[in-house]
């Protein structure tokens, strides 16, 4: 058996210095990062490969914490070149990359994301406002009866909040805190909410700590449900329960308008021209990082940045466009241009 | 004890007091029907279960099949295209160059406009060439690149059809809903229904589901790079793991002293039989990639990482299978004088080998459908390439089917059912495989 487990152990040590080998000299461009960008880079870098004469890019959904990890591990072919993020690079992370060598980064905004509140079209659509989303789902809500604290969400149905919404059971899936939907759903509706409340956007200036855990804190009593980052199963579930709304990105309300519709927030619908105008309140911007030392050391990363921004991805009849993406107008646009033309670094203001 | 039972049911205890034979008869007859009603209702909760069983099995294949088989089945459109000259290769040189980045979409374009001349706007004109697919451009191309001679002539093409063309060819789209609640628009069904009256709307046997490798677009979508990834990882665990579980079952059977390291070796190995595999997976990201500094996302790393896996598994089927070749076997072998090598490599291996492969196949089958180790190690990726190497990075067939489930197009249903058809098929094969090699070689003593 000694000469087997002999032969067994070259053959490892032959495999593994092949990889060593191959790790040498990387010829397709490593994405790793958001999964809600991930439908929308996986269709450029599809699209790419076809055209030109660069390999398909590698792409992998780790999330946009879990692609900044491995993004800012250091500079090589061993780590990814590209990260796509559904929020943009926060300081701590940029401090991260930075004390690993990853110094010059160039941040592309690739355009908007809709964040949808949608029930089956079995039922009627709710015409929510930012406050009514924050009083049904925070932890703690003022008290009902006016005076300035806080208790235990006591809310049950919805027209207990606003007399106009109808009397169903408050039921809402959404994304869990892993998620970026749920920092940017958190962010924008919970805490835009939070603030139509003067006293408690007081505390604000006092301590923003305390500002954040009163705005940000999601109920933990069964009336939202985490329901996992598979958007297609929160579909599939309102389908089932026509009662429940489900939280998520507009691309899926997009493929199964015959499904669900969105809900109204603050009297707008969720609609393509709604997002992309700026006036549907819950939306956040989409970004992809590249490494600047990687442009020219890994094949094809400036073609893929040209190919990402180019018209006929996310001009107005784009395929990204197409597949449910808000596409970038007018100056917003222009600067993106120049910026990834330039190859500018990023320069984030510190607070 | 009948005595004592007897004694107990009677009056006294002590005194040896037996039933009259009428009594115990009639004892016995009373607590009859109880026991048999009991066995029947053991019996029924026992087919019960089995039932439920089978329900459920049968509930979960019906979806998957119902879901699933239409995915074999590929919506095509016949469109008359003509290579004009002018678009294709303007300067008529025919360089490889200029043929490969010509705009082969308007050739597309113009011949769908020749069938709906009224088509006019920009919009409606978008909506007409969106019943295409976005790979048809690929599929005339190619075609040219094979054979420039075709430049300047016309030639009647089958053309793949859009997602939502095949949806609604496939039935599942709701014709009665209004337009504003479904993908395709009132005129695109008009023109659907057009080219199909026309005859130009066929469906075959969807061969790209099985020789492509992934895709955004889900007519495109195929399960061959991820056959193919999960073919080179199972390659790499085969290869390592059985030759290692091997020796290792026959060193800890056959040849190791008995004594507490062993018996420490052996509990340990049982356990690790029971690790959740996602351990596994952080075991192989810290070792292999980050240590090892191996590759992200390649199936060789996969390989290792499912050799971890199932070794465990390969080394107390091996030791069973030891176990029960007789000792008379070893004893008579020594008797003859054949060293202990020569008692294990000549009798007794070759008797314990089916048992070996069957474990060792169960064990390749639990890997095949094994996801969550490999989601540590980077496979979860868009990749479009089919890998050529063990080092190419691919991914696996559950791990396809975790991405499609994923996906907003409706098409991708069908597909993430078809892939998991395929799968099942595979597992149902190695198992087979398995059950056979029992029957077949296994000897009972």
């Amino acid at each position: 058996m000694k000469r087997k487990t002999g032969i067994v152990n070259l053959v490892v040590l032959a495999l593994l210095s092949g990889a060593a080998h191959a790790q040498a000299a990387r010829d397709y461009i490593s994405v790793v990062g958001s999964s809600t960008v991930y439908p929308f880079a996986t269709v450029v870098a599809e699209q790419f490969g076809r055209t030109s004469n660069y390999k398909t890019p590698k792409i992998e959904s780790t999330g946009s914490g879990g692609g900044f990890k491995l993004f800012c591990a250091g500079v090589g072919v061993r780590h990814p070149d590209i990260i796509n993020s559904s929020r943009r690079i926060k300081s701590s992370e940029v401090d991260k990359c930075a004390g690993n060598g990853v110094q010059d980064i160039i941040e592309v905004k690739i355009g908007y994301d809709g964040i949808v509140l949608a029930n089956s079209i079995k039922a009627d659509t709710y015409e929510l406002s930012r406050r009514d989303i924050f009083l049904a789902l925070a932890k703690e809500v003022p008290d009902p009866d006016g005076t300035e604290k806080l208790v235990p969400n006591p809310y049950q149905r919805w027209n207990e909040i606003n007399a106009t919404l109808p009397a169903t059971v408050i039921e809402v899936l959404g994304p869990p805190p892993t998620s970026g939907t749920r920092d940017a759903f958190v962010e924008l509706a919970m805490e835009g909410g939070c603030k139509t409340f003067p006293w408690i956007a007081a505390i604000k200036k006092q301590d923003k700590g305390r500002f954040k855990s009163i705005c940000h804190m999601i109920r933990e009593d069964g009336r939202f449900i985490e329901a996992g980052e598979n958007d297609n199963l929160i579909v599939q579930k309102l389908r089932a329960n026509p009662q429940a709304i489900g939280i998520f990105g507009f691309s899926f309300l997009d493929q199964n308008t015959d499904v669900v519709h969105g809900s109204l927030i603050d009297g707008r619908e969720p609609t393509f021209e709604a997002i992309a105008a700026g006036d549907y309140p819950i939306s956040r911007p989409l970004y992809f990082y590249v490494k600047k030392a990687h442009i020219g050391a890994i094949p094809g990363i400036r073609e893929y940045l040209a190919e990402f921004i180019s018209e006929r991805a996310v001009g107005e009849e784009g395929y990204l466009t197409d597949k449910g993406l808000i596409p970038l107008v007018g100056e917003e646009r222009a600067a993106v241009l120049s910026d990834v033309e330039r190859l500018k670094p990023l320069k984030l203001a510190r607070n | 004890m009948p005595e004592e039972k007897i004694t107990a049911g009677g009056k006294s205890s002590g005194t040896y007091n037996l039933m009259s034979f009428d009594e115990s008869r009639r004892r016995v007859k009373a607590g009859l029907r109880k026991r048999h009603r009991k066995e029947r209702q053991f019996r029924l909760m026992g087919i019960g279960s089995v039932l439920l069983g089978i329900s459920f099995l049968v509930f979960l294949f019906t979806t998957i099949i119902g879901n699933g088989y239409s995915a074999f089945w590929q919506t095509w459109i016949q469109l008359d295209i003509t290579f004009e000259e002018s678009v294709i290769d303007p300067d008529g040189n025919r360089a490889p160059e200029a043929l490969s980045s010509a705009n082969y979409s308007r050739l597309i374009r113009g011949s769908l406009l020749e069938i709906f001349p009224e088509v006019t706007g920009r919009r409606d004109r978008r909506a007409l060439n969106a019943l295409v697919s976005n790979g048809a451009v690929f599929e005339i191309r190619d075609l040219v690149m094979a054979d420039p001679d075709l430049v300047g002539s016309t030639r009647s093409l089958w053309l793949l059809a859009d997602d939502e063309v095949d949806m609604l060819i496939k039935g599942q789209v709701d014709r009665s809903l209004e337009q504003g609640s479904r993908r395709l628009k009132d005129t695109q069904i008009e023109w659907i229904d057009q080219l199909q009256a026309d005859g130009r709307v066929e469906k075959r046997f969807n061969t790209l589901f099985f020789s492509s490798g992934d895709s955004r677009e889900p007519e495109l979508a195929g399960i061959w790079g991820a056959v193919k990834g999960s073919f080179f990882m199972l390659l790499v665990t085969l290869l390592l793991s059985f030759p290692l579980g091997v020796a290792a079952a026959v060193y800890l059977e056959e040849l190791a002293p008995k004594s507490r390291w062993v018996d420490l070796i052996e509990i340990n190995i049982n356990n690790l039989a029971a690790v959740p595999s996602i351990i596994y997976g952080l075991l192989g990201l810290a070792i292999f990639i980050n240590f090892f500094g191996l590759p992200r996302s390649v199936p060789l790393v996969g390989g290792l990482v499912l050799t971890l896996m199932t070794l465990p598994v390969i080394i107390i089927a091996g030791r069973a299978s030891l176990k029960s070749v007789p000792p008379s076997v070893r004893e008579a072998a020594l008797g003859v004088g054949a060293s202990q090598m020569q008692v294990v490599t000549h009798h007794v291996l070759p008797l314990a080998m089916p048992g070996m492969l069957t474990g060792a196949i169960i064990g390749m089958a639990r890997a095949l459908g094994e996801s969550a180790p490999l989601l540590m190690i980077g496979m979860v990726a868009f990749i479009v390439e089919a890998p050529g190497s063990p080092l190419d990075p691919s991914t696996a067939l559950p791990i396809q089917v975790y991405l499609w489930a994923d996906s907003p197009e409706r098409a991708f249903v069908e597909r993430t059912s078809a892939a998991i058809m395929v799968l099942l098929l595979f597992l149902l094969l190695m198992n087979v495989t398995a059950v056979w090699l029992r029957s077949k070689f296994e000897r009972r003593w």
